[in-house]
């Protein structure tokens, strides 16, 4: 740090308002575009914008185990199809209050709590989604203790097979629709009043998860993250626990793919396992690898990128997924580091006093 | 019992129909230490190669083995040649490149395989040409072998001690090995790399394709995406056995065949898809290196 102790109370006060200032911009920008999405653009427009942006935490989740730490994890999906099923059992059978036995949940916020029931929606699919997160990141640590042991394209195909794992016992799952699949999911466009406004949803939350990643990656177990990526045998000859860094990528990044989920689920009412397969989760590794792996700024427009473009080609049929493959091997051929590579767009600092530097 | 005997026989018979897959994946990982991702996909050209070639020629009406040894050949050359131009485009360019790399150009291939498919073969299911009608040649106490299995288990085991002699009796095998072992050394010793790896993929490209053909005479029903878990599952089976190791992949695919028709017949087929992953899962925490696979230490 370049800041001396004698200054440093002030510093980190006017840290504080700064931070304070960014969050309430943010949160204005959020509500105004809100606004927007809402009035101006059209239905499919609007859809075309929340993907994006659920599109956007699933890759920069990603972005933490197979950029930052160098692992390949091929089982996204999974964490996804974790958090949206939680996260939609919690609100299907406690939060529909037009459904007789289906809304213990909002009805404890709305009648014992006497909340509005805009407030109670916002606070129950809160607690939905972060409960999706969590289950999502518990399954990455059971998957993550044993298999983070493995290395490479190891690990790769476990990834890739627990995810399938999911999504087989997901199709065997009665109680959440099994191979139908589960509708009626109270969210968007339904009369419960939970996930109204998706667009602040899904883009406050992917604004967290670029935050989160960013502030991570700045910091100590950042570093070690990176150092796993290097080199791992010279990172735990200094001392770094790999296989504990991992693990913590793993689960900070199953984490956000559950509320990736959660917000998808909610959105479309509908979720079902085939969804969640193998294809969801190279389309995420696609992203990850455009922008190139580390990079938040490269990766956040890769996803923007490759979830726009499959639907401009929609009309060219299966040609799109042709084009969307050989761009894929084309760009390992030609520029293997992705588009923009580890950098990353920062805002411009002051120049550092001489030395300050690592 | 007979139940069991004859889930025991199906399993052989959908094993031996994994081994050949497997056998490509183990030894293209052999040479090159990749998962050659695409190479399910391979198979699903075979398959579609076979469809084609008969339909074009007319010879689905008459049953006839001697069209369906000329079926088989055919596919084998058409994906021998597709493995051939798979790794000089995709895979030499980025020898020297590090393996993510690799594994990502991989699944491209393989995607673009798979819609590829889907583009040209249209993404509706076929139905294979019936090359041989299928009967059955042993019957006795609810215990039914067709002559399809038949074929299927012979043919396979005629590829697979080809391979055999191939991979330990002729100086490329040799190479092949030697390859495997380490590059380096291959190379200084007058082994041109280049052809050995090719000849490795031409080779494995060719045993997936007669997967392909044997696959339509059983499961008559073939589409673009058929090579995509069947694919994943032999590569499971090459991992249970050792990768690298053919008599292991040969094993793998067996037990995998095996628990995949036992889990389908005395459980629920919807769990089937599971059940090559939770082997893959359980082997690679109690022997990584797979059954027949020796640990190899990492050296610093």
């Amino acid at each position: 740090m370049t800041v001396s102790t004698g200054n440093r109370g002030v510093a980190e006060r006017n840290y504080n308002f700064r931070t304070l200032g960014y969050v309430a911009a943010a949160a204005a920008l959020l509500v105004g575009l809100n606004y927007v999405t809402e009035s101006v653009l059209s239905g499919y427009v609007g859809r075309v914008v929340i993907l994006c942006g659920i599109s956007i935490i699933l890759a920069i989740s990603l972005n933490l185990i197979n950029g930052y730490t160098g692992q390949f994890s091929l089982g996204h999906a999974g964490f996804m199809a974790v958090g949206a099923y939680v996260s939609a059992a919690i609100s299907f059978y406690h939060g529909n209050l037009a459904r007789p036995g289906h809304g213990s949940g909002m009805a404890f916020l709305v009648n014992t709590l006497h909340l509005p029931e805009g407030v109670a929606g916002v606070i129950f699919f809160a607690f939905c989604a972060y409960m999706g997160g969590l289950a999502a990141s518990l399954t990455g640590l059971i998957v993550g203790v044993p298999t983070l042991r493995l290395k490479g394209d190891y690990l790769a195909i476990v990834t890739l097979g627990f995810g399938e794992i999911i999504r087989v016992i997901l199709l065997n799952l009665k109680a959440v629709g099994g191979s139908l699949g589960m509708s009626d999911i109270p969210g968007n466009g339904t009369p419960h009043a939970i996930f109204e406004n998706p667009f602040i949803w899904v883009f406050g939350v992917a604004g967290i998860t670029i935050l989160v990643s960013r502030n991570m990656v700045e910091s100590t177990r950042g570093r070690a993250f990176l150092a796993v990526r290097d080199d791992e045998v010279a990172a735990e000859s200094v001392g770094i626990s790999t296989t504990r860094y991992k693990v913590t990528a793993f689960v900070v990044s199953a984490f956000f793919a559950g509320v990736a989920g959660a917000l998808a689920a909610h959105y479309d009412s509908y979720l079902n396992p085939e969804t969640f397969n193998f294809v969801k989760s190279i389309e995420v590794i696609v992203m990850v690898v455009l922008g190139g792996m580390g990079s938040l700024t490269g990766v956040t427009l890769a996803a923007i990128m490759l979830t726009i473009m499959p639907e401009l080609l929609r009309a060219s049929g299966p040609l799109r997924m042709v084009i969307y493959s050989f761009l894929l091997i084309v760009l390992m051929l030609v520029r293997p580091q992705g588009l923009l590579g580890h950098r990353t767009l920062k805002p411009r600092k002051k120049a550092k006093p001489a030395g300050a530097s690592a | 019992m007979t139940e069991f005997l004859q889930q025991l026989i199906n399993g052989v018979a959908w094993g031996s129909i994994y081994a050949l897959i497997a056998l490509g994946y183990t030894m293209v990982y052999g040479v090159l230490r990749l998962i050659n991702f695409a190479h399910g996909d391979v198979y699903m050209v075979g398959a579609m190669t076979g469809f084609y070639m008969t339909r074009w020629l007319g010879w689905g009406k008459d049953p006839d083995p001697l069209h369906f040894v000329l079926v088989l050949l055919a596919s084998m050359i058409t994906c021998g040649l597709l493995g051939f131009i798979i790794e000089r485009a995709a895979y030499r360019p980025l020898r020297k490149r590090s393996k993510l790399t690799a594994l990502i150009t991989a699944i491209g291939v393989s995607l673009l395989l798979e819609n590829g498919g889907q583009l040209i073969f249209g993404a509706d299911p076929k139905f294979f040409p019936t090359l041989i009608e299928n009967k059955p040649i042993f019957a006795s106490g609810g215990l039914i072998i067709t002559n399809i299995q038949v074929i299927i288990i012979v043919v396979a085991l005629v590829l697979m001690v080809a391979l055999q002699w191939f991979v330990f009796r002729t100086s490329t095998g040799r190479a092949m090995r030697a390859v495997a072992f380490s590059h380096d050394a291959s190379r200084l010793m007058g082994i041109d790399i280049d052809k050995v790896i090719s000849v490795t993929f031409v080779v494995g490209s060719m045993l997936a394709a007669a997967a392909g053909i044997l696959v339509g005479l059983s499961n008559p029903k073939i589409e673009p995406l058929m090579g995509l878990l069947p694919g994943l599952k032999a590569f499971v089976a090459a991992v249970l056995g050792g990768i690298g190791n053919i008599p292991g992949a040969v094993l793998g695919a067996l037990i995998l065949g095996i628990s995949e028709t036992m889990v389908s017949g005395y459980l629920s087929s919807t769990y089937r898809d599971a059940i090559a992953f939770v082997l893959l899962v359980v082997i690679l925490l109690f022997k990584p290196a797979g059954l027949l696979g020796k640990a190899v230490p990492e050296k610093v």
